[in-house]
C-alpha cells in the first residue's frame, strides 16, 4: 500500500500539469525513492491515482532505463558505458567492479548491498570514467578509487 | 572577451543564488523588456542576433518563434520547454550552467515565454543531474518569491508558471517531439511532423522546445543588444559557444569561446593537445551523432556552416577525440550499441538495422569478419540515412559509421580475412 505521504506527493505533482497522467513518471520515481523499485501492487495504485490503466502505466514505466520493475539492491551502481568513458578505461573499471562485487552487469550482490547496471553517458565525459552510486556522482575513476567508494557504502548506515 | 554564458560562473563550482545573480546584472533584461518592449520587439532583437539552436540541429531561434500563433485568437495555453535532457554521448555543456547559474536559464525562459506569450513552462531535466535538480528547485522558489515568476510578473500583467520535470533516463526524450510525449506521461516515441510543435505541441497547444544553452543566450542578448551579440562571434551567426573536449587529451574540459573558433585552437590551446604517448587520429566534432573529422580538418572553424562544409555537423559542439591506441572499430561499435539500445523501435530500418550493424562490427572485432561486411555496413548507412526513418536518431547513428568507413577504412579491412579464392 502507498503511504498517505506518497499519495500526497503524487497529487501535488499532478497539480502542475493539465492532465494527471503527465505526472506519472514523477509518481513512479516518488514510489521508487521510498521502496527502491516499483512492484505490480504499487503500479496499480499509482495508475488509479492518475486515472490511467495499469497497462498504460507499465508501458511507460518499462520505456525508461531508470524505473526498476524488479527489486534492486540497497545501492544501485550506474556505470557509464558510453564512448568517452569507453575510451578512458570503462572496460577495466567494469572488470574490476564485477570481480570486486562478484556479480555480472544487471545482477545484485548476495548480501543485497549493490546492484550493478550499465548506463548511458552521465554528462561528465571530461572526467571519465564515471559512475553513480545512488544519487552520488563519482568521476575520474580508477580501481583504487572504486574500492574506496564501495567501502564507504559497506559501512553500517546511520552510524 | 565577453562570456555571457559562463563569465559569472564561480570557479569553486558553487551556485549563484538570486542575490548574486542580480548583482551581476541578472533580471535587468527582464525588467527592461517588461517595461519597454513588446513581444514583437523582442522577437526582432533575437532574430537580428542570429542566435541558432545549440541542441544539435542549429535552427535559427527567432525564426522558430515566429511560427507560433499570436494574437487574441491564438490557442491557449502556450508552452515553453527547456530541453535539459543532455544525453548525447560526449556532451557535458548544459550541466555547467544548470549547476552553476540556474537563474540565467530561468530569466532566459521568462523572456522567451513572454515573446511567444506562453503562460506555462517546464524545465525537462535528465534524471542523472541530481545537483542541477536541487539547484534549479531552489532558484525557482527564489524567482517566485521575488515576483519574477507567477501571476502578474513585476506588475506587468504578464504571467508565467515554470516547473521542473525530471525524467527517468532515455535518449529519445531529448528529441523534441519525443520530449513532448514524455511530458504528457506517454512513451517518448517521436511524433509525425507536421503539425510542428510551434503550432500543435504539448497537449496539442503551441509549444517551443529549446536547448538550455540556446535559452541562456536570450537575457544577455536583450541586455546588450543584437549588435553586441553579433560582435562576439567569428562567424556569420551570433554569439559564443560552449565547446569541449573529451578523450586522451592533456586537459579535457569545456570552454566558452567565440562561435567559429577553430578546432585546432580548442584542441591545442584549451585541451593542451594529446597526452604523452598518444597520437591524434580524428574526432567527432559535436557529440556521438556527428561525422568524424581528421587531421586535414584541424583548421576548420567550429560554426554551423564551416563544419557542415567539412562534411560533418557542429552538433552539440563537444568533441570526442580518437587516438592511435584506441580501436576505431571498437569505438564505432560502442556508439552503435548505444544507438541500438536507445532506439525507440518505432520504425523498422532503425529497430532492426542498428542491432544488425552492431553485430557486424562485433563480428569484425571477434575475428568473425566476412567478405562483404563493409558493403553490408555501407548498405545500412544508406537504409538509415536522412529521410528513411521517422526521426533523426538513426541518421545520426550512421554519421560516425559512414565517416569511419571513409577515413579509417584500412582499420576495418584489416579485420576481414582475404577470401580463399583470391
Ligand atoms: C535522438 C535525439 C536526441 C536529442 N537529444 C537532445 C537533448 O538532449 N538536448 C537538446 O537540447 N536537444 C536534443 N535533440 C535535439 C532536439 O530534437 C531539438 O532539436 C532541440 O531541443 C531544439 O532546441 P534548439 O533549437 O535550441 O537546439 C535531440 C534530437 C534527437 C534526434
Ligand atoms: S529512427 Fe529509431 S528512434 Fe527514431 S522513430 Fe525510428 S525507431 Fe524510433
Ligand atoms: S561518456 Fe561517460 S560520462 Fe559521458
Amino acid at each position: 500500500m502507498l503511504t498517505e505521504d506518497e499519495r500526497r506527493m503524487i497529487r501535488a505533482e499532478a497539480a502542475h500539469y493539465d492532465h494527471p497522467q503527465a505526472a506519472c513518471v514523477e509518481a513512479l520515481k516518488i514510489v521508487q525513492e521510498h521502496h527502491r523499485w516499483v512492484s505490480d501492487e504499487h503500479l496499480k495504485e499509482i495508475a488509479a491515482l492518475l486515472d490511467m490503466s495499469p497497462e498504460a502505466l507499465d508501458s511507460v514505466a518499462t520505456f525508461y532505463n531508470l524505473i526498476f520493475r524488479k527489486p534492486v539492491g540497497e545501492n544501485v551502481i550506474l556505470l557509464c558505458d558510453s564512448v568517452s568513458c569507453w575510451i578512458m578505461g570503462y572496460e577495466g573499471i567494469r572488470a574490476h567492479l564485477k570481480e570486486h562485487l562478484g556479480v555480472e552487469l544487471g545482477e545484485t550482490t548476495a548480501d543485497g548491498k549493490f546492484t550493478l547496471l550499465p548506463m548511458a553517458c552521465l554528462g561528465t565525459c571530461d572526467r571519465a570514467p564515471a559512475m553513480m552510486v545512488g544519487n552520488e556522482l563519482y568521476r575520474n575513476l580508477d580501481n583504487g578509487k572504486v574500492d574506496e567508494i564501495l567501502a564507504r557504502y559497506r559501512q553500517p548506515s546511520g552510524a | 572577451m565577453d562570456k555571457p554564458l559562463t563569465g559569472d560562473l564561480r570557479p569553486d563550482g558553487t551556485v549563484l543564488d538570486l542575490a548574486a545573480y542580480e548583482k551581476v546584472g541578472g533580471y535587468e533584461a527582464l525588467r527592461k523588456v517588461l517595461k519597454e518592449m513588446s513581444p514583437a520587439d523582442v522577437l526582432k532583437e533575437v532574430t537580428d542576433s542570429r542566435l541558432r539552436g545549440r541542441g544539435g540541429a542549429g535552427f535559427p531561434t527567432g525564426q522558430k518563434w515566429s511560427f507560433v500563433p499570436m494574437g487574441d485568437n491564438a490557442p491557449t495555453p502556450k508552452y515553453l520547454v527547456a530541453n535539459a535532457d543532455e544525453m548525447e554521448p560526449g556532451t557535458f555543456k548544459d550541466r555547467l550552467i544548470l549547476e552553476g547559474n540556474p537563474h540565467l536559464l530561468i530569466e532566459g525562459m521568462i523572456l522567451s515565454a513572454y515573446t511567444i506569450q506562453a503562460t506555462q513552462g517546464y524545465v525537462f531535466l535528465r534524471w542523472a543531474y541530481k545537483l542541477a535538480a536541487e539547484r534549479i528547485t531552489r532558484a525557482l522558489a527564489e524567482a517566485y518569491d521575488r515576483g519574477y515568476l507567477g501571476r502578474n510578473i513585476l506588475g506587468s500583467g504578464y504571467s508565467f508558471e515554470l516547473h521542473l520535470h525530471t525524467s527517468a533516463g532515455r535518449y529519445m526524450c531529448g528529441e523534441e517531439t519525443g520530449l513532448l510525449n514524455a511530458l504528457e506521461g506517454k512513451r517518448a516515441n517521436p511524433r509525425a511532423k507536421p503539425p510542428f510543435p510551434q503550432v500543435s505541441g504539448l497537449f496539442g497547444k503551441p509549444t517551443i522546445v529549446q536547448n538550455v544553452e540556446t535559452l541562456c543566450n536570450v537575457a544577455p542578448i536583450l541586455r546588450n543588444g543584437a549588435q553586441w551579440y553579433l560582435g562576439l562571434s567569428r562567424s556569420e551567426d551570433g554569439g559564443t559557444k560552449l565547446y569541449g573536449v573529451s578523450g586522451k587529451v592533456r586537459r579535457p574540459g569545456a570552454w566558452e569561446l567565440p562561435l567559429g573558433t577553430t578546432i585546432r585552437e580548442i584542441l591545442e590551446r584549451r585541451a593542451r593537445g594529446m597526452r604523452e604517448g598518444y597520437q591524434f587520429r580524428g574526432l567527432l566534432p559535436g557529440g556521438a551523432s556527428t561525422d568524424f573529422l581528421v587531421e586535414d580538418h584541424l583548421d576548420v572553424k567550429m560554426d554551423y556552416g564551416s563544419v557542415q562544409a567539412a562534411g560533418s555537423r557542429l552538433g552539440t559542439g563537444l568533441m570526442i577525440v580518437l587516438d592511435d591506441r584506441t580501436s576505431v572499430v571498437g569505438m564505432v561499435l560502442n556508439l552503435e550499441r548505444f544507438f541500438a539500445q536507445e532506439s525507440c523501435g518505432w520504425c523498422t530500418p532503425c529497430r532492426d538495422g542498428l542491432p544488425w550493424t552492431a553485430r557486424i562490427l562485433q563480428g569484425l572485432l571477434e575475428g568473425r569478419g566476412r567478405p562483404g561486411d563493409l558493403e553490408r555496413l555501407e548498405m545500412q548507412t544508406r537504409m538509415m540515412g536522412p529521410g528513411n526513418t521517422f526521426c533523426a536518431l538513426a541518421p545520426g547513428a550512421m554519421e560516425p559509421l559512414q565517416s569511419a568507413l571513409k577515413y579509417f577504412r584500412e582499420d576495418f579491412e584489416k579485420l576481414i580475412p582475404r577470401s580463399d579464392a583470391a
